[in-house]
Parts: structure tokens; C-alpha cells; sequence
């Protein structure tokens, strides 16, 4: 386990250093909120040949809806804990190939489409602790913008600038590992064992 | 005396505040005990960080980003006089805590799209009523994440795979959604009724004491054998690993249908939010989850 204090943007060689169990604090102002319907419109506009308000390359791009409010006519971050990641299953894989985000942050873990296009791309996935939306707010220091926001304050595309936000947990890295599926074999090899609790049979 | 409609509204308005912000104490304890006697690293690490961002959201932050759909448990006692107030009194605190305190806009039309901004509209908030004997409300305010929502699950199963088929629904869930749900958990089990009966029994179990056993021992049995074997799971807090899956599981049941056997899982996350007032007939306020400061 490596811990690493990076800055945006990140390059291809410095995501592809991360391994799972390495712990990343991001400082910088390319942090990215993208839930399903930012991810949908983002692929849209690259279909469509249009330029995304945002560049992704080098980015770190986090599953949340956050919580924010305006004060002083300036948007503020209150609470911005991550979503849960696999909803974004469907579209995760075309997007870091056609948008070369480096770092994925959510919860929950993703699947086999996205390991490969993390592998393919050269960028890792992280999970931040489900549910502290408040500890997380602290490192996302500013909103410099709220673009798309007919998607409403959840599923609209939030510019952050982030100073020391984490720890980010990788979780899934550009060699093929995922924790996530470690815990499925490990879940697996003891549900003989779980099962013997409830007189339960496969 | 008071204006009933207000005093309604108000303290709604503090029990929308304190269960986005506080959870209740006995929550909190199970948290911090769970940090205490987990070995595993990255689950001390989770819970840890569970722990710091209570205590931020304390000083009045929503410690969690998706402050839930607004769901409200009121029992209205038959003789509380102002049953009419009520409604109008829920849905205007909602508003007023979506903008103040506040609270993530969560109510979005599912079938033209949009979100209506102040967690109101159509059905939203949901009121579960129940009339009771007494001259007294009890409201508790119940926001529900929708991480947690997305795993909850009915099953309609054959009574012939009997009580251990019903607990192998409930292990073989959890094994499914791993720490999707923001675990670790809390799971309420309905058994019985039908399909909405058993669901709605089983997110009611979610409002009950973690300390509280079923006073039937074979029901109490039950929670205790599920809460064991899913713990056995390694699953852990954030599915990371860890002897920390579930917090608690809590069981009821309604006599069922010769040919059914429903079973209603509902699924909390650990950041379990609820908050409880009851205002009597005079308009006198005690909050209970959250008591006032000097009470």
C-alpha cells in the first residue's frame, strides 16, 4: 500500500502507478460530478460531434449528486459522498475511452466492461466511504462551475476544484485487479460456512 | 394557544434537521462499538471515516449528500383535534428544510422527467397514517437513501421451502448487493400478509431499537440466526471486508395465505436517519430520538 498526493490533471504513467490498496488524496480543479445522466449526455455530445463544456482527459470524475447550496450568489458543496458506481456500468467503458478520465471515484465497485477499459485506457477506479457526504464536502473546496443543469442538482455537472480530497481508496487498477472481485471469491468460498447458520443447502 | 398548523410545521422542520444531521444515539453507539472490535484494516478505515463524518454533520451539515425521499410514520391519535393540519403541515416543512437546512432536491417525475426542486409532488411525501387510541401525534420523519432502497427486494416463495427458505432470501440478498448498500446495514424482514404487507412490515422493523428482541422467541431467534450468518459473510463496512456487515436484523410477520409465503426484505444503510416527536393534544412538543438540549 502506496500513498499518493496528486494533482490534476493526471497523467496516463501516473494512473497507471496506482494499484489496488493504494490510498490518493487529488488536489486540483478538474474534479468532475458524473452520474448516469451526465455519463449519457457526455456520449451524446461525442456521437453527435460536439465539444463537452469540460475537458475529461487527466480528470477525476466522481459518481456523486451532490448537496449544495448558494451563498453570496456562490455555489457551495454541503454534502458529496459518492453513489453507488455500478449504475453507471452501462456507459463507463466508452467514456474513459472516448474522455481518458484517470480516476473514477464512487462506491461499491464496478464490473468486468469497465476493469477492461481502466486497463485499456490507463486509469484506476476508488472508493470513497459510502454516506460521508460531509467529510467529503471538506476537500472539494470550490464550485468554479454548474453546467448542465436542466439535469437538476443531482445529475448535473459540477466543476470542482479540490484541495487533499480523500482518502480515496483504489479499488480497481489498470492491471486487471479489482478488490471488488477479490470479495465476490472470498464472499463465495465462505457461503458453505454462512449457509450452515440457517440450515440452509446450495 | 398556539397555531396547531405551526407547531406542527415546526417541529417537523427540526425532525427533518436533526435526522439528516444526527443520528440517533443508540445508531451512533453501534458504530463506534463496531469500530472498536473490527480487526480488519480496511474496515477500521471505513468506519473511522463513518465516525469523522458524523461528527461534522453534527455541527448542522446532512451527513450524507443523498438526504432521501420524504417518507413520514404519523400515528394521529382519534382524538387529536387537529388531524386536518397535518398534511399540508408535513409538506410545507419539507419545503421549507429542502431550502434551509438543506436538503438534496430528490423527487423527480418518473414519467415526464424533471425534478420538482423541493422534494414535494406528486404522492412525495409519502405519509403512512395510522389512527390510534389518544389525543395525541406522533410524527417520525423517515428520509430513505436510495442506495439502500435499490436492494430491497419482495419474494413471493413456495411455503414449502418454509422458514429456512425465507432466511436464505434475506443471506443470499445481501450476498448479492455486497456493500452496494452502504453497509453496514440495517435489515428489516416481513413475512406474511402479501406482497405489500410484507414489504411495509419489513420497513416498519427498520424504525424499531437496535437492542429491541421480537418478544416471540422463535421470531427473535430468527433475527438472531440471519444477523449471525450474514455477519459470517466477511462482507464487511463499504463490502470492503470485515466482521461488520449488518447492525442489526429485526423480523415480524403477518398470518399468511395457505398458498403464499411472501417475504418483504427492506434494506437500511448505516446512516440510518429517523427522528421522532409526539405532540399532544395541547400542542406540547417532546422530541424523542433527538431530545432538546437541558431536557
Amino acid at each position: 500500500m502506496v500513498e499518493y498526493h496528486l494533482t490534476t490533471p493526471i497523467s496516463e504513467d501516473d494512473a497507471r502507478k496506482l494499484k489496488i490498496g493504494d490510498i490518493i488524496y487529488v488536489t486540483g480543479e478538474h474534479v468532475y460530478t458524473a452520474r448516469d445522466e451526465a455519463h449519457e449526455r457526455a456520449l451524446e455530445m461525442y456521437e453527435k460531434g460536439e465539444k463537452t463544456p469540460v475537458d475529461f482527459e487527466g480528470s477525476v470524475v466522481y459518481h456523486v449528486g451532490p448537496l449544495a447550496w448558494q451563498k453570496d450568489g456562490k455555489w457551495k458543496v454541503v454534502s458529496a459522498g459518492p453513489t453507488t458506481s455500478v449504475r453507471m456500468e452501462l456507459f463507463e467503458d466508452e467514456f474513459l475511452r472516448k474522455y481518458k478520465a484517470r480516476i473514477l471515484v464512487g462506491k461499491g465497485g464496478m464490473g468486468q466492461k469497465t476493469l477492461a477499459a481502466l486497463k485499456e485506457v490507463g486509469a484506476v477506479y476508488t472508493s470513497y466511504t459510502g454516506g460521508c457526504g460531509a467529510l467529503a464536502a471538506k476537500g472539494l473546496k470550490e464550485v468554479t462551475a454548474y453546467l448542465w443543469q436542466d439535469l437538476g442538482m443531482p445529475e448535473a455537472l459540477w466543476v470542482i476544484t479540490a484541495e487533499e480530497f480523500g482518502p480515496l481508496l483504489v479499488t480497481m487498477d489498470s492491471h486487471g485487479n479489482s478488490m471488488h472481485d477479490d470479495m465476490d471469491k472470498k464472499v463465495a468460498a465462505r457461503k458453505a460456512e454462512v449457509y450452515s447458520k440457517i440450515g440452509a443447502k446450495e | 394557544m398556539e397555531d396547531p398548523y405551526q407547531v406542527i410545521h415546526d417541529t417537523t422542520f427540526r425532525l427533518l434537521k436533526k435526522s439528516a444531521t444526527e443520528l440517533p444515539k443508540e445508531i451512533k453507539e453501534a458504530l463506534e462499538a463496531a469500530n472498536e472490535r473490527e480487526t480488519n484494516e480496511t474496515a477500521k478505515t471505513q468506519l473511522s471515516a463513518i465516525l469523522t463524518n458524523m461528527e461534522i454533520a453534527e455541527t448542522g451539515v446532512p451527513m450524507c449528500q443523498d438526504t432521501g425521499i420524504m417518507i413520514f410514520y404519523v400515528k394521529v391519535g382519534d382524538k387529536f383535534p387537529f388531524i386536518g393540519e397535518i398534511k399540508n403541515a408535513l409538506t410545507e416543512a419539507t419545503r421549507k428544510a429542502t431550502a434551509e437546512v438543506p436538503l438534496r432536491p430528490n423527487a423527480v417525475n418518473p414519467i415526464v422527467g424533471g425534478n420538482s426542486g423541493d422534494n414535494t409532488g406528486v404522492k412525495i411525501p409519502w405519509i403512512n397514517w395510522e389512527i390510534v387510541e389518544g389525543d395525541s401525534l406522533e410524527i417520525v420523519a423517515f428520509p430513505k437513501g436510495g442506495g439502500s432502497e435499490n436492494v430491497c427486494i419482495v419474494g413471493m416463495l413456495k411455503p414449502g421451502v418454509g422458514l429456512t427458505g425465507v432466511k436464505k432470501l434475506v443471506v443470499d440478498n445481501a450476498m448479492s448487493y455486497m456493500g452496494k448498500a452502504c453497509a453496514p446495514n440495517i435489515i428489516g424482514v416481513g413475512i406474511g400478509g402479501g406482497s405489500d404487507i410484507a414489504i411495509k412490515i419489513a420497513k416498519q422493523q427498520l424504525m424499531r431499537p437496535l437492542s429491541d428482541k421480537h418478544p416471540e422467541p422463535e421470531v427473535a431467534k430468527i433475527e438472531e440466526e440471519i444477523m449471525e450468518a450474514i455477519n459470517a459473510t466477511g462482507i464487511g463496512p463499504m463490502g470492503l471486508g470485515g466482521s461488520t456487515t449488518v447492525l442489526g436484523v429485526k423480523v415480524d410477520y403477518a398470518m399468511r395465505h395457505p398458498a403464499s409465503l411472501p417475504v418483504g426484505i427492506a434494506v437500511q444503510c448505516w446512516a440510518a436517519r429517523q427522528s421522532k416527536a409526539v405532540i399532544s393534544k395541547d400542542l406540547k412538543v417532546t422530541y424523542v430520538t433527538h431530545p432538546m438540549e437541558g431536557n
